[in-house]
């Protein structure tokens, strides 16, 4: 029973088939059955979800319920959990014990969600295949010695394995969508200023983003409708009526424009997922959705701008970590510079120190107009390609990744073709739009995904669209062998 | 060799918010170590600023205070650098679009003339910690509560020529804040401070010399002896063939030196960009016309009024305008004494700010009230007590004796008016001193301020002047 999605689980509440605290403890048993071989979690919050769990029985008997009460989730350990170990996958905050909650975290516990436990990632988020975790690398539940992507491949392989009904990630640069992908569940990347980033660890302030990640689009709305809104204490987000995103979901397709940008569909591309991927094009075709071909001409170069802007912002995001009033600290500093240089390059792994300096480079006096002012007028041609298809239609279809998963250790001595694995969800975190991963069939037995690209604030249209398809394929429903 | 000195000033100027720049945390000065500093105060990780809208307000404040173009679009900008008491490893500051521009800002000289001081620019920005190296066994101890802060930053152009000149700028600018409410202007807590760019060049030379950087000068007197200190180091070097560094000295107030601190070759590459976390500031013409409406008389239109209205002198009406506590007990006075501004004037200049400068007081903790000191100056405009006894009054205001009409009267202070009991006093006098009075006679003329003396003396100082030298002429001729 434990395979239903979300959805389901919220109706089973809503009938007392099953209490939080049966279904809470039925997820526990399967976190400490499985994760000994994934590794998807880095915190395991049992004492606090039993006791939430109860809170959350006893909310619904004074029929005060909502549709997320009383369902567990997992929190990307990113985010900041008051009183819980909040890593962000890195030794250097190893000790760290968040004193407060994340936008996220308070929001989703409002809601009545229960947290299981904090969730494996890349270190501060920098990563394609979780293999830069301080905690080891995450396993690709469908296939072990396969990575499940990055850099929320501990949320995207819990969902996948059905340690969780949802889990939260951020997405910088694809670390929703592309793990989502290779997992096969369904993640969305909202509009840049929807979802609350503070208390989300930076890692590139100007495109990080929080999402939902669950099995369905359907569960997805769910947890948007929960995470999404104004908040005052981040000056970045924006004060738009959030809409019931469920409302829209089962809206008919008819004469929605889709848009297929040919960068998309390109050399790189295996020539299987193009496959599946027109296989839903021909599904969208039969719902009544126009497609036409559209031209995003910059694509290419969306991963070195990104690839300049992301590592600029984290090298100032993460000046903070010094071993002064939190995280690691080396032993026995023997001065000031001493305790800067042993605590940061002890606690730092190399993924993060290489952005480090990148970013250190391309901010220095010199370099700056060459490089991060370069970065952001590209960013800025990137944004008006974008503009000018949804001139032309309503929603993007395109593959979420160039291919399905690859082996764990394949690409890490070979950081840029780990970088190009990023290449169709890049360009959405630097023009701020709204992306959607969902599973849309198998290559070598391993899961691959689509992705659906909206104008800003259209999470609705892409949740519509992605719920459309779902409701006539199961690919979202598939669950890996042996769990 | 002839030199001529030019200088420039950095003025850090705490606004005077309940809370700060980016945090909900109080700004009040003084509290226990980090007792002031929440989450996003010491850099926490996902913490993120937002910007105290009172500052933006206080910034307009200050643009209208100078002139000044207020920029309709300003952008916060990361400074890097490490340091243990910058919690984030940057401060947020404006570099490339700050709030105000250029402005300019009037002020006094001793000769009574007066200069323009251009002002580049004025930005907003967060102030760091304090780091602590005493009192921790070889270990620095850091104190956040002053990190966030809100400063904003006032760079003038190179326009001063004498240390004297800076200070004088400094002064008109304390003024200012002063009286825009948006600094309390207190230079021991650091809530103004300075830094000076100090250069000398040849009489007639066009370019600038070289510069250096004065830091921690954190009084009037120090910022004139610093830079009078610096420009005679740099003199003396560059007349022994020396040539001077670009760097950062440090003002020793206990030594009176400049030490270097760091040259321009170690200096930090701050690698500023925007920062994300924050929007643009933008800034609509009707938020500057809000502010404009609620704008206070400014100094230098108060100190024109006063010429005006009251027939000052501009010196005169200078000091008063010099704070605005002050201006208001003047006008205080002046309206009490119905009026009679000049005499009004006086009292407050020669006597009452005398009095408190000696005691270590100032304007707002005087204990002699504006109603009190104008009521004083009535009674000597009216002729009730002479000048010489109303300093015997403002001796017993001061010491808290009550009201000036009790106080004349439970002394006996009256002047004597009555022409038959001042005839009597001279008659006395004139009868004790026949010798004296013979050698007058005589053309000892000089003798008639013994006289005058002796009657005063023996009144207890309370005829009047004018009467009392009537009746001796009279008698002595």
């Amino acid at each position: 029973m434990h395979y239903k999605s979300l959805t389901e689980w919220s109706r089973e509440l809503n009938n007392h088939a099953i209490s939080s605290a049966e279904l809470t403890q039925l997820f526990l048993k399967r976190i400490q059955q499985f994760d000994k071989t994934l590794n998807s979690f880095v915190t395991v919050t049992t004492e606090q979800a039993l006791v939430a769990a109860k809170a959350a029985d006893q909310q619904r008997a004074l029929g005060k319920a909502g549709p997320l009460t009383g369902i567990p989730i997992a929190q990307k350990d990113i985010f900041c959990t008051d009183g819980v170990k909040t890593s962000c996958g890195s030794k250097m905050l190893d000790n760290f014990i968040a004193p407060y909650n994340a936008t996220v975290v308070q929001r989703l516990q409002a809601a009545g969600t229960v947290l299981l436990g904090k969730t494996n990632m890349d270190e501060f988020a920098m990563g394609s295949s979780n293999e830069n975790s301080f905690y080891g690398p995450v396993h690709n539940p469908w296939q072990h010695d396969y990575v499940p992507g990055g850099s929320s491949g501990g949320s995207a392989a819990a969902v996948a394995a059905c340690l969780t009904p949802a889990a939260t990630g951020t997405d910088t640069g694809g670390s929703i969508r592309q793990p989502a992908a290779l997992c096969g569940i369904t993640g969305l990347k909202p509009t840049y200023g929807r979802v609350s980033r503070y208390g989300m660890v930076a890692f590139a302030s100007s495109l990080d983003q929080g999402g939902p990640m669950a099995k369905s689009a359907e569960d997805v709305a769910l947890l948007l409708n929960a995470m999404a809104g104004f908040d005052p204490c981040d000056s970045t987000s924006v004060d738009q009526p959030v809409p019931d995103y469920t409302a829209t979901l089962n809206h008919p397709l008819r004469g929605m424009r889709i848009g297929l940008p040919k960068e998309y569909f390109s050399d790189g591309l295996d020539a299987r997922i193009a496959t599946a991927i027109e296989l839903a094009i021909q599904e969208y075709k039969k719902q009544g959705a126009t497609l036409q071909e559209i031209s995003l001409p910059h694509t290419t170069l969306s991963i070195p701008a990104y690839y300049v802007i992301a590592p600029a912002e984290c090298s100032s995001n993460l000046a903070r970590y010094d071993g002064v009033r939190y995280g690691y600290r080396c032993e026995h500093p023997q001065d000031l510079a001493d305790l800067y240089k042993r605590s940061r390059s002890e606690s730092f792994g190399n993924e993060v120190k290489r952005r480090i300096m990148i970013g250190t480079y391309a901010l220095s006096a010199g370099y700056y107009d060459a490089y991060y002012l370069k970065a952001q007028k590209i960013r800025r041609l990137i944004c008006n390609d974008f503009a000018r298809a949804f001139a032309q239609v309503d929603m993007i279809l395109c593959p979420t990744t160039p291919s399905p998963a690859f082996k764990l250790g394949e690409k890490t001595s070979d950081p840029v073709s780990m970088y190009l694995s990023d290449i169709y969800t890049i360009a959405v975190n630097l023009a701020g739009l709204p992306g959607i991963s969902l599973p849309v069939g198998f290559v070598d037995s391993l899961p691959i995904g689509m992705q659906l690209i909206g104008n800003y604030f259209d999470e609705a249209r892409l949740l519509n669209a992605a719920h459309s398809y779902q409701k006539v394929t199961d690919w979202h429903t598939r669950i890996p062998e042996g769990y | 060799m002839e030199w001529e000195t030019v200088i420039g000033l950095e003025v850090h100027a705490q606004l005077k918010t309940k809370s700060k720049i980016f945090s909900g945390a109080a700004t009040q000065f003084g509290a226990d170590p980090n007792t002031q500093a929440c989450a996003i105060d010491l850099g926490f990780p996902g913490v993120l600023p937002v910007l105290n809208s009172e500052v933006v307000h206080m910034a307009i404040k200050f643009g209208l205070g100078i002139h000044a173009e207020i920029a309709e679009k300003s952008v916060f900008a990361r400074k890097n650098y490490f340091y243990p008491d910058l919690p984030k490893g940057y401060q947020i500051s404006q570099y490339e679009l700050p709030v105000v521009g250029k402005g300019h800002l009037d002020m006094q000289l001793e000769d009574g003339s007066t200069k323009r001081i251009r002002i580049t620019r004025a930005h907003l920005e967060e102030d760091a910690g304090k780091s602590l190296h005493e009192d921790f066994q070889g270990l620095s101890g850091i104190d956040l509560n002053r990190a966030g802060t809100p400063l904003l930053e006032i760079v003038s152009e190179p326009d001063m020529r004498s240390a004297k000149e800076a200070v004088a700028y400094l002064k008109a600018l304390h003024t200012l804040v002063r009286y825009l409410d948006i600094c309390d202007g207190n230079m021991q807590e650091g809530s103004f401070r300075c830094d000076a760019n100090v250069s000398v060049r040849q009489k007639g030379q066009e370019k600038y010399g070289t510069r250096t950087e004065l830091k921690n000068i954190n009084s009037f007197r120090f910022v004139e002896r610093a830079i009078n200190y610096e420009i005679e180091r740099q003199i003396a070097l560059l007349e022994s063939g020396g040539a001077i560094t670009q760097e950062t000295r440090l003002y020793d107030s206990a030594k009176n030196e400049t030490r270097a601190m760091r040259s321009k070759e170690e200096a930090n590459d701050y690698r500023y960009f925007p920062d994300p976390d924050l929007l643009p500031l933008v800034i609509t013409a009707d938020m500057v016309n809000a502010v404009r409406q609620h704008l206070p008389e400014l100094p230098q239109q108060k100190r024109d009024r006063f010429v005006q209205e009251y027939g000052l002198s501009i010196y005169d009406a200078t000091i008063l305008v010099s704070d605005s506590t002050m201006a208001h007990y003047y006008e205080t006075t002046t309206k009490t004494a119905d009026g009679h501004a000049k005499l009004a004037a006086n009292w407050i200049i020669s006597e009452l700010l005398g009095a408190l400068n000696k005691a270590n007081l100032d304007i707002e903790t005087s204990p002699i009230s504006a109603t009190q000191l104008g009521t004083l100056v009535k009674r000597i405009a009216d002729n009730t007590i002479s000048g010489k006894i109303a300093k015997t009054v403002f001796e017993a205001l001061w010491k808290q004796e009550g009201e000036v009409d009790h106080i004349i009267e439970r002394h006996g202070l009256k002047q004597v008016t009555d022409n038959s009991a001042i005839e009597k006093l001279v008659d006395e006098i004139i009868a004790a001193h026949p010798q004296h009075v013979a050698d007058y006679r005589t053309g000892k003329e000089k003798l008639f301020g013994f006289f005058v003396g002796q009657v005063m003396k023996a009144s207890g100082g309370k005829l009047n002047p004018q009467q009392l030298n009537e009746v001796l002429k009279k008698k002595l001729s």
